[in-house]
């Protein structure tokens, strides 16, 4: 075992791929010499050359369309948008693109888009937002959304050996955190099967991405005062592993779901519709979310943390149903 | 391709386009279609001037590009028809088919969408070092696309080997150019760029194949990217059920005279290639072309709805 940053767990899975096969390449902006807005790809450039981590203009549409071209034609592009808010520039080539390729072409599209949502560190309204929602009513895209070093690293290298375009959520509160990890990449792991972070048996937490990194502490917590919460942490939001969540909300009757982005029309929603639909009749409780505020993400540091979900929401709803 | 093989190709387009009119007219196909009449020699003039291992991207009115790059015309019209014999299985349409067994990458029907894509199809060429050309075709309205901007200024820095073909046809829709372009020289576009641009007689077959030829050449060699504009005119509507209101009849009847079937036909006639009657006798070989297509579309099954749950990821 090692200790390593969320960061470095994400560059070394990024040098083992492209040491692997040759038709990976990266692409993104300030990636190369500088090694990314958040570091990930530091250094990488040294190894594989600037035709393989290539730099490019500001220019979201052109160089995710350019890597949807590339892919068709047999590349396996992973670009980088610098901050999940710039991905609006690109909404075209991937809904209009990428996720028409195989459903009506039947052409395989193999290209990853990473990028960082989410807010906490100040940045901002167009800075700190989480929009996996926009794309997770788009069929034809996959959604990765890890929680931890290892997940990622084993998500990842699945997302660049899948022949479909694969969103990838890198929280960039989960960048500089640190996770004990094998000395040896994990091995690649199948999308859609969630992890049962916690098992528990008096309600169920269900989030992803940095939430549900927030999950299992809040669960640690919750479990010295006696209430035994599991936490579901999704990894894929596409494809979604209903399974696990419905026998889980099946079991304690009482589901919880954390989303940083605004509670309106967000994905939370969209899985308390499938828990009704597959469970229903077994909840103690009606489903509920702790989800962000309808309001764009200030910069102030008390407005921003007033606008995304609570960590005390969590304990204060796990105490009221068990209280 | 000899000219007489485009000649007969350019009639086969034509008829293609005027069967795919009727055909809506009388019911007997749904959806929307974007007809080429008018602009063959660009679709023509071009796949003349390709290798085999070269590229195409289309557009919205892409039957042309499709057809002159080689597709069968019974497998579009099937598509049109929306059959399981159709290129994307009656999923795709008018607007989305792809064959890159022919190098041809097709279009999805958003103005200027295809003009990255193609430029990543340049890049694979420039990374695998294959030698091949793409060919990227838009028109005049999606000069006008932030991306056709940056990916000019992309292409351009990467020296990636991409023609950019702009079809003038002197409408977006129904706003003509000098409504919707400050400039309506798209070629002049191209030294913003630092990369060459070219004006070309978009209805002389001659004109754009040879001028094709030469670009393609300068992207072959690692000099391109090229942005080359073929002015011509969109003699049909923008599409079915367009009622023409922003245009003349005169205006019309003046650019019928300027018909590019007309104007390579008049010219293999004075050069002695071409005979009245072995003229005749291709059109009507087009036309059972085009009677084979329909034919055959109409006689393809359906596609199976319970086909699509499988098909949804690769």
């Amino acid at each position: 075992m090692r200790s390593v940053t969320f960061t470095q767990l994400i560059r070394e899975t990024l040098a083992a791929e492209l040491r692997r096969d040759p038709s990976v390449f990266l692409m993104g902006e300030d990636i190369g010499v500088y090694g990314g807005s958040f570091g990930v790809t530091r250094g990488l450039i040294d190894e594989f050359g600037p035709e393989r981590i290539r730099d490019t203009p500001i220019s979201e549409q052109a160089l995710t369309g350019v890597a949807i071209g590339a892919a068709v034609a047999g590349q396996r592009p992973v670009i980088e948008i610098m901050f999940m808010d710039f991905i609006t520039l690109a909404v075209d080539q991937l809904v209009n693109m990428a996720a028409k390729l195989h459903p009506i072409y039947g052409r395989p599209c193999p290209l990853v888009i990473r990028t960082p949502p989410g807010g906490g560190r100040g940045y901002g309204a167009t800075h700190s937002q989480s929009l996996e929602r926009l794309f997770a009513g788009v069929p034809g895209i996959k959604i990765a959304a890890p929680s931890n070093a290892t997940d990622a690293s084993a998500l990842l290298q699945t997302a660049i050996r899948d022949n479909n375009p694969v969103l990838f959520l890198e929280h960039k509160l989960l960048y500089p955190q640190r996770f004990d990890v094998e000395d040896d990449l994990p091995t690649p792991l199948p999308f859609g099967f969630a992890r049962v972070a916690r098992e528990g048996e008096d309600l169920t937490i269900v989030a992803w991405s940095h939430q549900a990194f927030i999950a299992e502490r809040a669960a640690a917590q919750l479990a010295a005062e006696g209430i035994d919460a599991e936490v579901i942490d999704l990894r894929t939001l596409c494809p979604l592993d209903i399974d696990t969540l419905a026998e889980s909300a099946r079991r304690t009757g009482r589901v919880m779901i954390l989303e940083e982005g605004p509670k309106t029309g967000g994905f939370a929603a969209e899985i308390a519709a499938q828990i009704m639909e597959h469970a229903h009749e077994y909840l103690e409780k009606p489903v509920r979310r702790i989800a962000g505020a309808d309001f764009p993400i200030p910069s102030a540091k008390n407005l921003e943390a007033a606008c995304l979900p609570a960590y005390d929401d969590i304990l204060a709803l796990a105490r009221e149903w068990m209280g | 391709m000899d000219t007489i093989q485009a000649y007969s190709l350019m009639c086969m387009i034509r008829l293609f386009e005027e069967a795919i009119e009727r055909l809506f007219l009388e019911g007997r196909i749904m959806g929307t279609a974007h007809t080429c009449i008018g602009q063959e020699a660009v679709a023509v003039g071009t796949a003349a001037a390709l290798e085999t291992r070269d590229a195409m991207t289309t557009t919205h009115r892409g039957h042309g590009h499709f057809l002159a790059r080689g597709a069968d015309p019974k497998r579009v019209m099937a598509e049109l028809f929306g059959r399981e014999t159709g290129y994307s299985r009656g999923r795709g349409g008018s607007q989305m088919m792809m064959d890159p067994s022919i190098g041809f990458f097709g279009a999805n029907g958003i103005t200027g969408g295809s003009i990255p894509f193609a430029t990543g199809v340049a890049l694979d060429a420039k990374l695998r070092d294959t030698g091949r050309v793409t060919v990227c075709f838009f028109g005049d309205g999606a000069s006008n696309q932030g991306v056709f901007h940056e990916t000019l200024n992309l292409a351009a820095l990467w020296k990636l080997p991409v023609l950019f073909v702009v079809e003038n046809n002197g409408y977006a829709m129904s706003t003509p150019t000098a409504r919707g372009l400050a400039n309506p020289h798209i070629a002049d576009r191209a030294s913003a760029y630092g990369i060459t641009g070219v004006s070309v007689d978009g209805n002389d077959f001659f004109a754009v194949r040879d001028c094709v030829a030469q670009h393609a050449a300068v992207c072959r060699a690692g000099q391109g990217p090229v942005l080359l504009e073929c002015v011509t005119y969109r003699l049909s509507g923008h599409s079915r059920g367009d009622p023409r209101v922003y245009r003349s009849r005169e205006e019309e009847a003046a650019a019928w005279e300027n018909d590019p079937i007309l104007r390579l036909e008049t010219r293999l006639k004075a050069d002695g290639t071409l005979t009245d009657a072995t003229a005749k006798t291709l059109r009507e070989k087009a036309q059972a072309c085009v009677d084979d297509a329909i034919r055959f579309a109409e006689s393809s099954p359906l596609p199976d709805p319970a086909s699509l749950q499988e098909d949804l990821f690769a």
